[in-house]
């Protein structure tokens, strides 16, 4: 493979590194609480994908959509039940709750799933463009991140629950003095990102063999383009995914792909030490 | 004392300005420093707890207490920086590893003795902490705990590229080597004695930081670090002296834990999860106290004990570990031996 087909298939899974980001990014800006349970949901919108495939047959495209809507429903149970009495409480202990979600579904999807390999035998197969092969599930994988992007921008944007959710974000004692059920909005910023982390894991289910434990890399990962893209803004996160793909994708052209975690993560320690507010970050 | 046990009997006081009044108890009582009966106590229970699988002389109860005393010395160190400070040092396993690397490579390639390994990672430890100290020390709150994160995984995959320390596959002592500590046996109950000292020089450490003038500007940063500043603290210096003692005894017993595991691998060194587990037993028993982190990390390996060999839980042993956290976390935020001080202003007094 030339250097451009590298680029290109590194870039199209920026765009689901992009959306797994998004939603660890959302829910820091909207409640500035660190989502240690990000990867085991990611894991389980695997396991979504995957079961509902195998077991009922469906496309696994349909599946992202029940997928999603469980996501949703989930991150807001999760917040009810394990961040809302902390959410003022020091840092340590939202990092805390939301481990101790990671640890219960871990032991539970362990006990029920183990930890060996499955995939989604699907395919949709390659598509050339001139010198480069695509494989197909990628291609609708990053155009099914690039659809949800675009439908939370008109969320945040254009309803009246997405202004709820950007006034929480920007001040919450205003916006409860405005009148805005701030517990309410939290959930559902909550409850939207692991939405985005199940629709994440979905279409890396489409492409890549998983376990249980797989959630962990795109975690580390989500951490990264966080970061990278100014922790609190779903569009940087989308645009450091789509970095952090290119590098991905490049770096194994000059040097042994085992360095590319390396450079990373001093990325991730550099910037978050020289430019906390992300590359594009402006505030 | 009296006036303090009455405001503590409302309820709307929230944990942290509880934290806060509680700590003026050691400063009042600072004459009485070195006679705290619960320092005592404390210290004589892990000798005999120590003691203990040399009179019964059973080896699988020295591995049993070798591990709960590990977690003894890892969650006191990490309460330094956590507990007084307030910093969330989530990859503080990085120290650990290190030194057992360190230690390690000095053994195999060097034929240090152990002795001189045990310094030299407790040294690598301490100057990583110092370096990292002077940089990441400047983030506060999410910021600060991401960026630990972020160090233990770069240090984790650069070692697996790092051929001196042998790459992905690590570094494997020679049996050989057991043999100057009088055979396999033998270097195994070496272990044993020597983390039995360090757990009890940790957690005198740990009494003596928190007694210190040192100690109260860490409580004082941790309370409001603003404030600390304006009041006099020169609080750069005192958050990285503080992260440098936290990180001298992870890096000594790290040298020592594989040295008698025989081999370290990167991802053995670099666990995140362990890092993690340090943090529960510390928030278990009672951030900010030195008795705490000494109960949380018995209580924790205890527990992980019986669920792993309870056949209802076995297989799911993480989850209820992780139910249990959660419960901890929303309504004893204070943890043990921090709700009893809570509770019992009394106790305070021989419960440091």
């Amino acid at each position: 493979m030339d250097i451009l087909s590298f680029l290109v298939d590194g870039l199209l899974i920026g765009f689901v590194y992009g959306i797994a980001a998004m939603g660890l990014t959302l829910i820091w800006g909207v409640m500035n609480v660190i989502n240690l349970a990000h990867g085991p949901i990611i894991a389980l919108g695997m396991f979504g994908v995957y079961l509902l495939f195998e077991n009922l047959g469906l496309n696994p495209y349909l599946n992202l959509v029940l997928v999603a809507a469980a996501g949703l429903v989930l991150g807001m149970l999760i917040y009810v039940i394990a961040i809302h009495r902390v959410i003022d409480a020091p840092h340590l202990s939202t990092l805390l709750a939301t481990f101790a979600v990671n640890m219960i579904i871990i032991g539970l999807g362990t006990a029920a799933f183990s930890t060996s390999p499955r995939n989604v035998d699907f395919s949709l197969g390659t598509i050339t463009l001139g010198p480069v092969n695509i494989l197909g599930t990628r291609l609708v994988a990053a155009l099914a991140a690039l659809l949800v992007t675009g439908a939370l921008y008109l969320f945040l944007y254009r309803t009246t629950p997405g202004k709820y959710i950007r006034a929480v974000a920007n001040n919450r004692m205003a916006a409860e003095l405005m009148g805005i059920p701030s517990a309410r909005v939290l959930a559902l910023s909550f409850g939207l990102g692991t939405m985005l982390a199940a629709i994440a894991g979905g279409l890396v289910a489409t492409f890549f063999p998983f376990t249980i434990l797989s959630g962990g890399t795109y975690e580390l990962k989500s951490f990264v383009i966080g970061v990278l893209g100014g922790l609190g803004n779903p569009l940087g996160a989308l645009v450091g995914g789509l970095l952090l793909g290119t590098l991905e994708g490049v770096i194994p052209f000059f040097m042994e792909t085992t360095w590319v975690p390396v450079i990373e993560f001093v990325l991730f320690v550099v910037i978050l030490l020289v430019r906390p507010t992300g590359l594009f970050g402006g505030e | 004392m009296d006036s303090t046990s009455e405001t503590t009997e409302t309820t709307d006081t929230t944990f942290r300005e509880d934290q806060a009044r509680d700590e003026q108890v050691p400063v009042l009582a600072r004459t009485g420093r070195w006679r705290n009966p619960g320092l005592w106590l404390t210290l004589l229970t892990i000798f005999l707890i120590g003691l203990w699988p040399v009179i019964t002389d059973s080896a699988a109860t020295r591995e049993v207490i070798f591990t709960m005393l590990l977690s003894v010395v890892l969650a006191s160190s990490l309460n330094i920086i956590l507990g007084y400070t307030g910093y969330v040092s989530f990859g503080h396993v990085v120290f650990f590893g290190l030194g057992g690397y360190v230690g390690l490579y000095l053994m195999i390639v060097h034929n240090a003795s152990l002795w001189l390994a045990m310094i030299a990672g407790g040294l690598a430890a301490a100057l990583l902490a110092f370096l990292l100290g002077k940089a990441i020390l400047r983030l506060r709150g999410g910021y600060f705990a991401l960026a630990t994160i972020g160090v233990n995984e770069a240090m984790r995959a650069f070692i697996n590229n790092f051929e001196p320390f042998g790459g992905p596959i690590g570094l494997s002592l020679n049996f050989q080597t057991y043999s100057d500590y009088g055979g396999a046996t033998s270097a195994l109950w070496l272990t044993f004695y020597l983390l039995v000292a360090l757990t009890l020089i940790t957690i005198f450490m740990s009494y003596v930081v928190k007694t210190s003038k040192f100690g109260l500007g860490l409580m004082a940063i941790r309370e409001d670090e603003d404030a600390a500043e304006i009041m006099g603290v020169t609080t750069p210096n005192a958050k990285t002296w503080a992260y440098v003692l936290s990180a001298i005894l992870p890096g000594i017993v790290g040298v020592l834990f594989f040295f008698k595991n025989g081999n370290i691998e990167p991802p053995d060194a670099f666990r995140l999860h362990f890092s993690i587990e340090f943090i529960v037993m510390v928030m278990l028993g009672g951030q900010g106290t030195v008795l705490g982190p000494v109960l949380g990390a018995i209580g924790y390996q205890r527990l992980r004990g019986f669920l792993l060999t309870n056949a209802l839980f076995k297989n799911i042993q993480l989850s209820v570990a992780g139910a249990l956290l959660l419960v901890i976390i929303l309504f004893i935020p204070a943890g043990a031996v921090g709700w009893l001080r809570q509770r019992f202003t009394r106790l305070r007094r021989f419960l440091p």
